[in-house]
């Protein structure tokens, strides 16, 4: 074991399945000389060469138009979007071409390729670099999308993902690159579809992914101090999502809020909602919750963004609010 | 024909009957779209065929092709079985797609045909690609992208030809224009000279050629080709043509002007070789029998097809994704 960062772990995982298979290789802009906005691909050109590590130009439709064509031939690309926010660029690539061309044409070939977006708010950097668009990945037949929000879960989940058949969406979180935690340097993939309990608890459960993951802990923290016990689902993989463990929670608690970075409206949060109350609604004793965004653009100045931001008071407050107010204890008569 | 090496009579008769085979399967699916056996888009490639037989007749079974929504002539001249592109066509069993892509996603990958495709100019992109793997995987063989006038607005287009020559893909590009963006004169809203600028900005080599003279066509590709498995780099072939049809099978071609389309009819490539070939000491009946031979083998494509069944409901559902697929859902 040993303690790295998000970015380093995401590294050590690209570099290990690299030279697991020569297959594999990676293409995207400022990947060589610079090792990615994170350093997500430091030391990776020097080690493989410059046309296993692709510098690309900025050409989004052509890194992911070349990669699904490069997929269909033989190779497992690793594309670099840099930011989620410029994988509208490539949204037709991705969406009418990576996500349906196994399909399209009838089985005879596959597009094993990995799309690496980087995703969220980050210090200020406003409307264009701050956007989670993964609800629209999920809405894509034909794609997997995976959204880590540990430096292990990223170093286990990238391997999956590079290894795995189907296109995947992999969204890395912008506030998490420089976050450090335990990693096994030698561990393996992490299977995809895979939900984390990160921590038990027996009166609510919170749902959620990605860097809100942060948050979610410090709420369930918060709320132990008043006697009330949060369970945390990370759920890791968006889709497919791990519905035994959700299911199984919420079965247990009776309660779920869903905590995301993502516009509420629309966003990933109501489709587990929704596949909740449809599946289990007698055993839910309060309606579901979404903490999510606000739908607006996200904004520059600092106080402006907080308001965009989910945070662990506004989670803890919607885990307050679907108790039971009861002066003798927060959960007598549930 | 201006290169000094004429080809083997043989080698023409070949090129002949190639594209009397795509016309006559284009002829056919036409019909099949009006009956009602065809659905969505079908579109034909009548009138263009020179293009597709003269590059193909230079491209080794090995290689690659991409295409378009106008792709038919491209999958027969790259060697697919045209029973079961009939079979595609009609959504049957058997398909090369299985019926599950049609008339724009025909595709075979035993015969390195990489796809027709719906989206301009994304079979470009596609092949892109794949001559990337190409280069990475050290094979050898060469990509070539088949595209029409209409993808030369497109930003992605752009973007290949700048990709293809910065890393010096074993690429071949194939304007085919046929003066028409759908029902839009392509010459009305493009800017600058147009179709072989576009590629000569990048400093990619380029020749144009007469795409109604299926020689011309053979030669040049024949230069290209050889110049990309040297190792040259991407090269770009621009040939003129017309289609005879509208845009879709169901479009009449009514905002073109009467004038043109017989002027152009007058110019058609098979009656053209026809004549090389008479000139050539070949028989006018053996070339009847050709035709007639087409028509038959082509006849009986479009009759598995109807015999064929359509493919059983599950594969609705089939070939999604592993992980996630609607099962799950």
């Amino acid at each position: 074991m040993g303690v790295m960062t998000y970015a380093e772990a995401a590294r050590l995982s690209l570099e290990q399945e690299m030279d697991r298979d020569p297959r594999v290789w990676a293409l995207g802009e400022d990947l060589g000389p610079e090792g990615g906005v994170a350093g997500q691909y430091r030391g990776l050109q020097q080690k493989f060469g410059p046309e296993r590590i692709l510098d690309t130009p900025i050409s989004e439709s052509m890194i992911m138009g070349s990669a699904v064509g490069a997929a269909i031939c033989g190779t497992r690309p690793v594309v670099e979007l840099r930011y989620a926010d410029f994988g509208f660029c490539a949204a037709d690539e991705i969406v009418n071409q990576a996500a349906k061309i196994r399909y399209m044409l009838g089985g005879q070939v596959r597009a094993p390729l990995v799309i690496r977006q980087s995703v969220g708010m980050r210090n200020g950097m406003a409307a264009q670099h701050s956007q989670n668009n993964e609800a629209l990945w999920v809405h894509v037949p034909g794609l997997v999308v995976i959204a880590p929000g540990t430096p292990a879960d990223t170093h286990g989940l990238l391997k999956a993902a590079i290894r795995c058949d189907d296109p995947v969406v992999f969204l890395e979180h912008k506030e998490l690159w420089a976050t450090s935690a335990e990693v096994d340097p030698q561990a393996g993939p992490l299977p995809i579809g895979v939900a984390r309990l990160v921590r038990p608890g027996a009166d609510a459960t919170l749902v959620t992914w990605s860097s809100t993951l942060g948050r979610a802990l410090e709420a369930a923290d918060a709320l132990a101090q008043s006697g009330i016990s949060l369970e945390v689902v990370d759920l890791r993989t968006l889709w497919p999502w791990d519905r035994d463990t959700v299911f199984a929670s919420v079965r247990k608690t009776g309660r779920l809020v869903v905590a995301h970075e993502s516009v509420r409206v629309g966003g990933f949060g109501a489709e587990l909602v929704a596949e909740v109350a449809q599946t289990m609604f007698p055993a839910l004793k309060a309606a579901p919750v979404r903490v999510a965004s606000p739908r607006a653009p996200v904004p520059y100045a600092k106080p402006l963004e907080d308001m965009c931001r989910v945070s662990a008071d506004m989670i803890a407050a919607a885990v307050r609010e679907m108790l039971p107010a009861d002066p003798s204890g927060p959960l007598a008569g549930t | 024909m201006t290169d000094k090496a004429l080809p083997t009579t043989a080698r023409v008769l070949e090129m002949h009957r190639m594209m009397c085979t795509i016309r006559e399967f284009d002829e056919q699916a036409g019909q099949a779209l009006d009956s009602g056996l065809a659905r969505g888009s079908v579109h034909q490639y009548v009138g263009e065929e020179a293009i597709a037989t003269g590059v193909c007749a230079n491209l080794a079974a090995t290689d690659y092709i991409a295409s378009y929504h106008r792709g038919h002539g491209h999958s027969i001249a790259k060697g697919v079985d045209p029973v079961g592109m009939a079979k595609e066509l009609l959504g049957r069993t058997g398909g090369v797609c299985g019926g599950k892509g049609g008339s724009m996603h025909i595709a075979d990958f035993s015969r390195g045909m990489l796809g027709a495709n719906g989206v301009v100019p994304d079979g470009v992109s596609l092949a892109v690609g794949a001559a990337q793997a190409v280069k990475l995987l050290r094979q050898d063989r060469i990509v070539a992208a088949f595209f029409g006038d209409g993808a030369l607005n497109r930003g992605p287009l752009f973007e290949a030809l700048n990709w293809a020559r910065v890393y010096q893909l074993p690429l071949l590009f194939i304007c085919e224009d046929n003066l028409y963006s759908a029902t839009q004169r392509t010459g009305a809203v493009t800017a600058g000279p147009g179709g072989v600028a576009r590629a000569q900005s990048f400093d990619i080599v380029t020749e144009t050629v007469d795409g109604n003279d299926v020689l011309a066509v053979d030669a040049a590709a024949a230069r290209l080709t050889a110049r990309i498995r040297d190792g040259g780099g991407p090269a770009y072939l621009y040939a003129t043509t017309y289609r005879w049809y509208g845009h879709l099978a169901f479009d009449k071609g009514l905002y073109r002007d009467p004038a043109e389309v017989k002027s152009w009819r007058e110019r058609d490539c098979i009656a053209r070789i026809e004549a090389w070939l008479i000139g050539r000491g070949v028989d006018k009946a053996a070339l009847a029998a050709t035709r007639e031979a087409v028509k038959r083998a082509i006849d009986a494509a479009y009759e598995a097809a109807r015999a064929a069944p359509f493919p059983d409901k599950h594969h609705a559902f089939t070939d999604v994704q592993d992980i996630g697929g609607p099962a799950w859902a």
